[in-house]
């Protein structure tokens, strides 16, 4: 059945041989899937606390709480229905080591922004760019140093010299 | 025949320089995004619009949609060389063009994916120049309620035929709707969701929720040692022999129209039309075994359908202002950035944009077979930069790309909010295109729904009594209903499917 399995714009052709299949993560389990309905229920109902002050008004009279209250009630519908077929549920995945490369790659960023407005972007945008190809890509010191101050350099004439975009830069 | 001027003045519009620079940029960015497995068509629009903003807006357009139909043809090469598909719309071509290519025949299966991408695509443009305009006549009566009906069932389409499971998709669909309510309502200027913050009070931007979901979501995801082996085949002979070019005709032909039709629904676009063109020649043919065994009529029905959709999938938008797919939603969100309001006004209020750009598509899928024979042993060669490198250019491209937009930090920590949020939800199985696609028709579908409870004076069969909403309704009803009905009926036999279930795992 291909036509039920349009597959995932990344991920392996259904039906592909195991040798060429990517290396995934295990599947989540009963209790990530659960964790996921909960998130999603929770947010339902919080949107739902956040829609009833703004007035829910009537279908004849909606107010500015009606279509988030309509909206979030939904999420949280849904969000029971994922609880309920948690233990069926085989299409996410769990939490692996690999996962830390993954907050490594979000802390970088978070420190890029955190530090902008004060450095400007040239000193943040190098250590980021260092620190996904030398530790998350595992290339060479090298390559690493030449490619980061490459890019660093490019930017800086396009978004700086060509665009003259105000971003906070040092020179 | 008065529609003919404004469509030839279209050809004037593509033909101008910076136009026809733009077309040939777009294509080559988008045979890039489809050759490399990862970034998608919609995430590069995403990570692109920042830098759309400058250029006149039927160049911007020409350039996004030659990315869209460009990766069509990109996403070919790796499907059959490497086994991997570039795009979810070329995993069907995989069977039968990398069999192609184990026997020595990749070349062959190249030329001929090429071909039957550009006849599909033609033929797409020329049905679209007709049909887009009928369409455009027709929707100028859409009141408030029509728009209600479609851009709920628009909604719903795509989240049904999305990847992962439905319920997750309706869930990632109603996230965008209510993110898409954040900020100052329009009709009684209560401040919705905004924690009191500044920042909030215009509503989320459409840009960082695009670049977060779609591209940060993406290359985080992808970080997880996802590894590809990379052994492309060997490429010769990629001029197809008469012979292969007989046989594949009818597949073409009936790719094209296939992919036409199922582009035009919402939902249905491109990944679906290939799945469809490659069921439907196996059924058809008297020799079904050869497929998945290197059958030419598989690389070329699924590939004329794919880019024959992928075309055909700017009629919802370029007529109703209501986009079919992910993509589409991006090239919404950039003609909005642009002060260009997507609907059936379109056609005859901006002829410019909308001739300037569909009559672009001939020139692009020119460029794109006039690149793709010859070249792609180029395009194979950039198969072999490592994905280590592009990663922190992509992230850095993002994060400097949307402070250009507003010139705002804020939105800086916002796309990697959403970056977060996108990675978070592939893990778990929920698509995201759903949640761009409804966050862009959010407010819309909010306003004309409030617009027709008022109408109506609260009467909610309001809805159902007009004629075209009234069709609308019951579609969407059947869209509900259908899978309901299916699935009620596959739980009565469910024992003697898991078994199946198994066995073919």
């Amino acid at each position: 059945m291909t036509a039920a399995e349009p597959g995932r714009a990344d991920g392996p052709a259904a039906g592909a041989p195991p040798e060429d299949a990517e290396h995934r993560p295990p599947p989540a389990g009963p209790l990530g899937n659960a964790v996921a309905a909960a998130a999603v229920a929770a947010l339902g109902i919080a949107g739902i606390a956040g829609s009833v002050p703004l007035g829910l008004g009537s279908a004849a009279e909606p107010s500015a709480g009606t279509w988030p209250f309509l909206v979030s009630t939904a999420i949280t519908c849904l969000g029971i229905a994922l609880a309920v077929r948690a233990r069926q549920t085989r299409d996410a995945e769990a939490f692996s080591s690999a996962s830390w490369r993954v907050v490594f790659g979000l802390a970088s960023m978070v420190g890029f922004v955190a530090v902008i407005g004060v450095v400007g972007f040239e000193i943040p945008a190098l250590l980021l760019s260092v620190c996904w190809l030398r530790f998350l890509g595992r290339e060479s010191w090298r390559l690493s140093l030449l490619t980061s101050a490459g890019i660093v350099v490019a930017f800086y004439l396009v978004f700086v010299g060509v665009l003259a975009v105000p971003i906070p830069h040092l020179f | 025949m008065d529609s003919l001027a404004p469509m030839l003045d279209g050809f004037g519009v593509v033909l101008e320089p910076t136009n026809l620079v733009y077309c040939l940029i777009g294509v080559v960015i988008g045979m890039l995004v489809g050759v490399l497995p990862g970034l998608g068509p919609a995430a590069t629009i995403a990570i692109l619009l920042p830098l759309t903003f400058g250029i006149e807006p039927v160049t911007a357009i020409i350039m996004l949609a030659g990315i869209f139909y460009g990766a069509q043809y990109g996403g070919t090469i790796t499907s059959v060389l490497l086994r991997l598909p570039g795009e979810a719309s070329t995993v069907v071509t995989v069977f039968d063009g990398n069999a192609l290519a184990r026997q020595g025949r990749a070349g062959t299966a190249l030329g001929v994916a090429a071909i039957g991408s550009f006849i599909g695509g033609t033929v797409s443009i020329v049905a679209l120049s007709v049909l887009a305009p009928v369409v455009a006549g027709f929707a100028l009566d859409f009141g408030p309620p029509e728009y209600t009906a479609l851009a709920l069932l628009g909604i719903l389409l795509v989240a049904t035929v999305s990847n992962g499971g439905r319920v997750k998709a309706l869930v990632a669909a109603c996230l965008g709707l209510l993110l898409a309510t954040v900020g100052r309502d329009t009709f009684t200027g209560a401040e919705r969701f905004t924690f009191d913050s500044l920042a909030l009070a215009d509503g989320i931007d459409f840009v960082p929720i695009a670049m977060g979901v779609f591209g940060l979501g993406e290359i985080l995801y992808n970080l997880e040692e996802r590894r590809r082996a990379a052994a492309p085949a060997k490429v010769a002979d990629v001029w197809p022999s008469r012979k292969d070019l007989r046989q594949s005709a009818g597949a073409i032909g009936r790719g094209s129209v296939l992919g036409f039709f199922l582009g035009i629904l919402p939902g249905g676009g491109a990944v679906l039309s290939s799945l469809a063109a490659y069921a439907l020649e196996k059924r058809r043919s008297k020799t079904p075994e050869r497929f998945g065994k290197g059958a030419i009529e598989g690389v070329a029905a699924p590939e004329s359908a794919n880019n024959a959709a992928s075309t055909s999938s700017f009629i919802p938008l370029l007529t109703l202002g209501i986009p079919a797919n992910a993509t589409m939603a991006m090239i919404f969100g950039a003609l909005l950035i642009q002060g260009v309001t997507p609907g059936p006004q379109l056609v005859s209020e901006d002829p410019e944009l909308f001739w300037g750009v569909v009559n672009s598509m001939y020139i692009g899928n020119i460029l794109l077979l006039i690149m793709s024979i010859p070249l792609v042993g180029l395009f194979v060669k950039i198969l072999q930069v490592p994905a280590s490198i592009l990663a922190p250019i992509t992230v850095l491209i993002t994060l400097v790309g949307v402070f250009t937009i507003r010139n705002s930090a804020f939105d800086i920590a916002l796309v990697i909010v959403f970056g977060l949020v996108g990675y978070l939800m592939k893990k778990y199985g929920f698509d995201p295109g759903p949640l761009v696609l409804a966050f862009v028709l959010g407010s819309l579908l909010e306003t004309s729904l409030r617009q027709s409870l008022l109408l109506f004076g609260g009467d909610v069969t309001g809805f159902a009594t007009r004629p075209i909403s009234g069709t609308l309704l019951a579609l969407l009803a059947a869209v509900i209903l259908v899978p309901v009905v299916r699935g009620l009926l596959r739980s009565r036999r469910r024992e003697p499917e898991r078994v199946a279930e198994r066995t073919d795992a």
